[in-house]
């Protein structure tokens, strides 16, 4: 099963290095020779074109994605609550989000830019756009899909409407909220390299690799892509693992 | 009187504006440690019956009285039990049965021991530390009893619980159900479908009419108990409650 895994990820190395062999260019193709040493040395600046090293840009990237996605959840939370349990402020907001949600977040780069100026402001505002609607969509969906019996049970046994917020109605909608923000991390990663490539902005992975193409760096522009699609998967699998750790229930409930 | 229903009636509007009444002036009288079922076709409002003595839904007018106060909502000295799995899935078996006890503010040892007492009596003394998943439909209702007899309601208010259990499963906690009464001496409203399943248990039977529900026949059962449900005075009121609801399906009132 591992070694099956494995096999294609190789297969595509191996067909990649006769390609590059092949087309002899490496502004179209680096061969893995000039790739390898920058993702080996990830501390190291001299093999970044002087704009810090991986792990630096890395940190700066995950720094911005952090806060956009924080401020995403701090938001999207309460709100998706709210709307999940009064259907009142749920047609309130409705028809507003189906709206928005469906402009991708690039699309708000430059009414950001115009507000914000350029900066960490605007980067932060489309990654938060970014998180926010799955964030959102999924606690409604949670909080809806919270048993009708198990809030009346924890009534008829005397729970205050505080009570029944925290011990029934947010666990209940919990492995919802999970699958919320983990595909809400998803995108916001994702709008991060993009938001990186903004007027302005001398740091991050997304930075890094347009910064590689400006010197026609190929071998530069796939170093990055690999960090940024590590990372990418590591965070994803930390979601993962939390969710399969506490949150198992959902899937195993009759 | 312990609990005493006086001319319940309740309607529904529907969405084309029309109005069905579900239950029309109900008045029964429940004694201090009675057992009465109410036994009536689906769709006679019965469920809709117990909810409101649970303060669950509101009746359109007549009220209900316990222990000579009108209740207006969920009160502390009533617990229901559900028709449907009802239990927590995220919350261990132990901290389901807490539950009611921590919503009432009591201390983690001395909610602890009430609730491993109260599974004791139900028999999963060693089940205390399973998720809901891991057991039977017949241990999960039997958890549901446990976490309602734990907050020392005086009156349990029974929705069909063993309506969704195979056969054997519910004549054995039938039995169960019946040695519990007989120890904690709770008043018992219980409501079923199941004319085998009413004479057995009760000490009274409240049928009712279907469309709107109205009180049809109250019949007292003095058998002894343990009751035999292969015996000649058994199968003889099982006949008469029979003819009683049978009668309404073939006068085309179902």
């Amino acid at each position: 099963m591992r070694y099956q895994r494995l096999l294609l990820p190789v297969l595509l190395l191996v067909v990649w290095e006769i390609a590059a062999f092949a087309v002899n260019n490496p502004f179209i193709i680096p061969s893995l020779t000039t790739v390898v040493p920058i993702l080996i040395h990830p501390f190291s600046s001299s093999y970044t074109l002087g704009t810090g090293s991986l792990v630096w840009n890395a940190a700066i990237s995950i720094q911005r994605v952090g806060l956009g996605f924080l401020i995403a959840t701090v938001v999207a939370i309460p709100l998706g609550i709210l709307m999940g349990r009064f259907q009142a402020l749920n047609d309130a907001f409705d028809s507003l989000i189906e709206l928005l949600r469906p402009i991708p977040p690039l699309a708000w780069v430059p009414l950001a830019l115009a507000w914000f100026k350029i900066g960490l402001t605007s980067i932060v505002f489309i990654i938060f756009i970014g998180a926010f609607f799955p964030i959102l969509l999924n606690t409604i969906d949670g909080v809806k899909a919270v048993k009708k019996t198990w809030l009346e049970v924890a009534m008829t046994l005397g729970a205050g409407e505080r009570q029944i917020l925290l011990k029934v109605l947010l666990p209940g909608a919990a492995p919802t909220i999970w699958t919320g923000l983990r595909v809400g991390f998803g995108i916001a990663w994702m709008c991060v390299v993009a938001a990186e490539w903004l007027p302005g902005i001398s740091q991050g992975l997304g930075y890094l690799i347009l910064y590689a193409y400006n010197f026609g760096q190929t071998n530069l522009i796939i170093a990055g892509m690999v960090v940024i699609g590590l990372i990418g998967l590591a965070i994803d699998l930390v979601f993962k693992s939390v969710e399969r750790k506490w949150f198992s229930w959902r899937d195993l409930e009759r | 009187m312990a609990l005493i229903l006086d001319s319940i009636s309740k309607s529904f509007v529907l969405d084309d504006g029309s109005v069905v009444e579900a239950l029309s002036s109900i008045t029964l009288g429940v004694a201090d440690s009675e057992f009465v079922s109410v036994l009536g076709p689906s769709g006679c409002g019965k469920t809709t019956l117990l909810r409101i003595v649970a303060g669950l839904e509101a009746p359109t007018s007549g009220t209900i009285i316990l222990d000579g106060e009108k209740i207006e909502g969920p009160s502390p000295r009533m617990a229901m039990i559900f028709q449907e799995y009802s239990l927590y899935p995220w919350m261990t078996v132990i901290n389901n049965i807490e539950f009611g006890l921590e919503m009432r503010g009591m201390k983690r040892e001395e909610r602890r021991e009430k609730a491993f007492k109260y599974l004791d009596i139900v028999g999963l003394g060693e089940f205390a530390d399973r998720y809901p998943y891991e057991l039977s439909g017949g241990m999960r209702q039997r958890v549901a009893v446990a976490r309602a007899l734990a907050v020392d309601p005086h009156i349990l208010l029974m929705d069909e619980p063993f309506g969704a259990l195979d056969a054997q499963t519910r004549n054995m906690l039938q039995r169960e159900l019946l040695d519990i009464w007989e120890k904690t001496r709770k008043t018992i409203l219980f409501v079923t479908h199941s004319v085998d399943e009413a004479v057995f248990l009760s000490d009274r039977i409240v049928i009712l009419t279907s469309r709107p529900g109205r009180v049809k026949e109250i019949v007292p059962i003095d058998l002894p108990r343990p009751r035999e449900r292969t015996g000649v005075e058994f199968a003889r009121i099982r006949r008469y409650v029979l003819d009683q609801v049978e009668n309404m399906v073939t006068a085309g009132k179902v």
